[in-house]
């Protein structure tokens, strides 16, 4: 099953990489990886979204909580929670397909943020289901490039994840 | 207000630490700290002629100990010779506070002389790792690395220290740091209460109850609550190779050690139990064997302080995470007077187990004749006879390793020394050296083979300049005799590079340092030659002792099995 793990991470060079090379090494998988400062300057948020059953999840969470500069993890997936993820896709815009494009992101509510006279760039947000299914809508129009953040996520309600 | 360099105030941070001996090897990014510990002399500072021994060193130290090992080296190579060092320290959870030189500050990562990342090298086989950023942190962090190596499951840290943070003219104010918070980090000491007394109810109504114990239980300094509980429980119990000594191994309750070369009445009695009460021990494949056929009836009851550890590879059904000792004397007071359930079950239980030892009685191995080769199993008895079990055993890897496991009885924790998870050949004797040079009083015993006596033989110069008095005792088979072993099991006895041509003379290499070496060839030879070696205990004395090269260790779990299933001999499998 997929499952979004949010974590506090100390501020420190190198914590990043002790994040990133505990999945390599114990053979885990990343799917999306993000990561980014948070309102308290000595800690940094990063959302890592991986799959595994409940005995793989057990050991990622665990061996996360080990490492020294990791402060504190959620399962974001193990309650109610909103996920977000953004994505800037540049599309041929030419003829039939700019209206075809127009239209498409406004079913999608995304918006046009850039335009050269072949070129829409979109920026879309959404769950990652809502991002894959952008990308697929646009696919035979043809896309020419695609950047997205990963996912980020925040739980439900008045749960907080914080010192 | 005291003002001090970088490098003053590691040396005093060391004193003020406790520190009493270091390990390593000086280089250019390290020389500051070098001429700092040349003006002192609280701190001992043990010159080895490669860094793979500091490490080695300092671990058989904290074996031995239960305290740190230190080790200071210099940047890049010096650095980088240390790691096989770390990595045996990581994988058996061993204290350690390794000190790296590095290139200063404003060469990193421009490739400059003797620059690695090692923070980047050692980042999986560190329990944490510093890069020192100003001269003024030095005593707080030097405290975390301390703190983090030795407290909760302890392991080796690592501090890069460039060398411009260490500079004879920039001083700092020094104040040792008595107290040490890590708001990331609160090892638990004290395990759940509910969950305690779940396995302790479980514990009374067993009917074919195992303890498996492990290094924890030495790290945590638990073995005389352990001993206390499985007295009273009167249950079998069996250690793993890392928990070897944590419960006296001469008592009747003791089945051995467990796993691939375990003993016969261990790995049945795991097999067939219905309740198996691990802890401090990490369910490793070197004990479960496969792990869909281990232990088919047993429930399991789980003690670790890394909860990382628990269901890591087998499923617990009562997890518990705490410090062994603690859990242990909760145990205890819950247990009191309290009988099991049934006394006949156990009964019972325990002469299924005695009819096991009873089949392999006497069976063990065939002593040898005079006139004949000695058998290594021999060796290792009579040594073990002739330190009384009283020495501080080391071992490199291989057959020898398992001969002085299953040979050798330790009565106490802390007395079998052996690199467990990594296997590092080379490790025995730099490990004995750290061993003799904090315990001067005590037997230090490496058992080595001339294999792995080979990779680190150059520290016969270390005990030569500060007088180590280690007994090592090579099992000469000409051989490497567990590769040997493993290619007449598998490969058709095809003995790919597993033999040892061109042996040197190891007497005349061993008197070429002005050391005393003793030759064994044969049967009666033995007996006088041990005499003479451990007649004085400082003295440094090598026996080279031939043994039968084709001898293999016995028992084997066969791969893929359960725990049962075992090669006896090279006839006999259960
Ligand atoms: C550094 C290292 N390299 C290779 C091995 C693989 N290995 C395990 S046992 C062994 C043979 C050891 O030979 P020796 O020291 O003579 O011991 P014996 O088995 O003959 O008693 C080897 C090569 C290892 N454990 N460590
Ligand atoms: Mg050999």
């Amino acid at each position: 099953m997929r499952h979004i793990i949010s974590i506090l991470l100390e501020n420190e060079p190198g914590a990043l990489s002790r994040v990133v090379g505990l999945f390599s090494q114990r053979n885990f998988n990343i799917e999306t990886l993000n990561v980014a400062p948070t309102e308290e300057p000595s800690l940094s948020r990063l959302t890592v979204t991986t799959v595994g059953d409940d005995r793989v999840i057990e050991q990622i969470t665990k061996h996360l909580n080990k490492l020294i500069d990791v402060v504190k993890l959620v399962d974001l997936t193990e309650g109610n929670h909103i996920e977000r993820e953004l994505m800037l896709v540049k599309v041929k815009a030419l003829g039939a397909s700019r209206d075809e494009v127009k239209r498409t992101a406004d079913i999608f509510r995304a918006q046009i943020v850039d335009v050269t006279p072949s070129v829409y760039t979109v920026q879309i947000t959404g769950d990652a289901g809502k991002l894959d299914a952008f990308v697929q809508a646009m696919a035979p129009i043809g896309i020419l490039e695609v950047a997205r953040t990963g996912v980020s996520g925040i739980a439900r309600g008045d749960k907080l994840l914080s010192l | 207000m005291e003002l001090l360099s970088g490098a003053d105030m590691i040396a005093r941070f060391l004193k003020d630490e406790g520190v009493e001996r270091i390990y390593g090897y000086p280089g250019g990014a390290a020389l500051h700290i070098y001429d700092a510990l040349f003006r002192q002399d609280s701190v001992q500072h043990i010159l080895v002629r490669h860094e793979q021994a500091a490490t080695h060193a300092a671990d058989g130290y904290a074996r031995a100990s239960g305290k740190p090992g230190v080790v200071l080296v210099t940047s890049g190579p010096g650095a980088t010779n240390a790691v096989t060092g770390i990595a045996t320290a990581y994988m058996d959870s061993i204290p350690m506070v390794v000190l790296c030189g590095q290139v200063a500050s404003h060469l990193i990562g421009e490739d400059a002389f003797q620059e690695t990342d090692i923070v980047g090298v050692t980042r999986p086989i560190v329990k944490h790792s510093f890069s020192i950023k100003h001269p003024s942190e030095i005593p707080a962090v030097l405290k975390k690395a301390f703190y983090l190596a030795s407290t909760g499951r302890p392991g080796p840290v690592v501090v890069d220290i460039p060398k411009d943070m260490t500079a004879p003219t920039e001083r700092y104010e020094y104040v040792y740091p008595k107290k040490v918070k890590i708001r990331s980090y609160n090892p638990v000491t004290r395990g759940h209460s509910g969950q305690i007394k779940k396995a302790v109810d479980m514990m009374l109504k067993a009917r074919r109850p195992v303890f498996y114990t492990g290094g924890g239980i030495v790290t945590g300094r638990a073995s005389e609550a352990l001993t206390d509980l499985v007295q009273r429980l009167g249950f079998p119990i069996t250690t793993t190779l890392m928990g070897i000594g944590g419960y006296p191994q001469g008592d009747r309750q003791s089945l051995g050690w467990l796993g691939m070369h375990g003993s016969y009445e261990a790995n049945m009695a795991m097999h067939h139990a219905d309740l198996i009460v691990a802890i401090g021990a990490r369910f490793d494949d070197r004990v479960t064997n496969n792990t869909s056929k281990f232990c088919p009836t047993a429930k399991i009851v789980h003690v670790d302080i890394d909860p990382s550890s628990i269901s890591k590879t087998v499923r617990a059904d009562v997890p518990i995470v705490g410090a062994a000792g603690s859990v242990i004397n909760e145990m205890i007071s819950l247990v009191q007077d309290r009988e099991p359930a049934s006394p006949e079950a156990l009964e019972e239980w325990w002469k299924t187990i005695d009819g096991w030892r009873a089949e392999r009685e006497g069976k063990l191995y065939e002593p040898s004749k005079p006139g004949e080769a000695l058998k290594p199993q021999e060796v290792i008895e009579a040594v073990y006879r002739a330190t009384r079990g009283e020495a501080f055993v080391t071992t490199d890897v291989g057959q020898h390793q398992m001969f002085a496991a299953q040979y050798y009885k330790f009565a106490k924790p802390n007395r079998f020394i052996t690199s467990g998870g990594l296997g590092t050949m080379g490790f025995g004797f730099p490990a004995a050296m750290g061993v003799k040079l904090n315990f001067p009083q005590d037997d230090v015993v490496c058992f080595t083979g001339e294999g792995s006596f080979q990779m680190m033989m150059q520290e016969l110069s270390t005990c030569k300049q500060f007088e180590v008095g280690v007994k090592i005792v090579n099992l000469n088979n000409q051989s490497l005799g567990m590769v040997r072993q493993w290619q007449d099991l598998n490969y058709k006895s095809r003995h790919a590079h597993s033999y040892m041509e061109s042996l040197p003379d190891f007497a005349k290499l061993i008197e070429a340092y002005g050391f005393t070496a003793l030759k064994v060839e044969r049967h009666e030879e033995l007996a006088p030659a041990l005499e003479r070696a451990f007649a004085d205990t400082n003295e440094l004395v090598f026996l080279d002792v031939y043994v039968d090269p084709f001898e293999h260790v016995y028992p084997m779990q066969v791969p893929l099995g359960s725990m049962r299933d075992m090669l006896l001999s090279k006839t006999e499998r259960t």
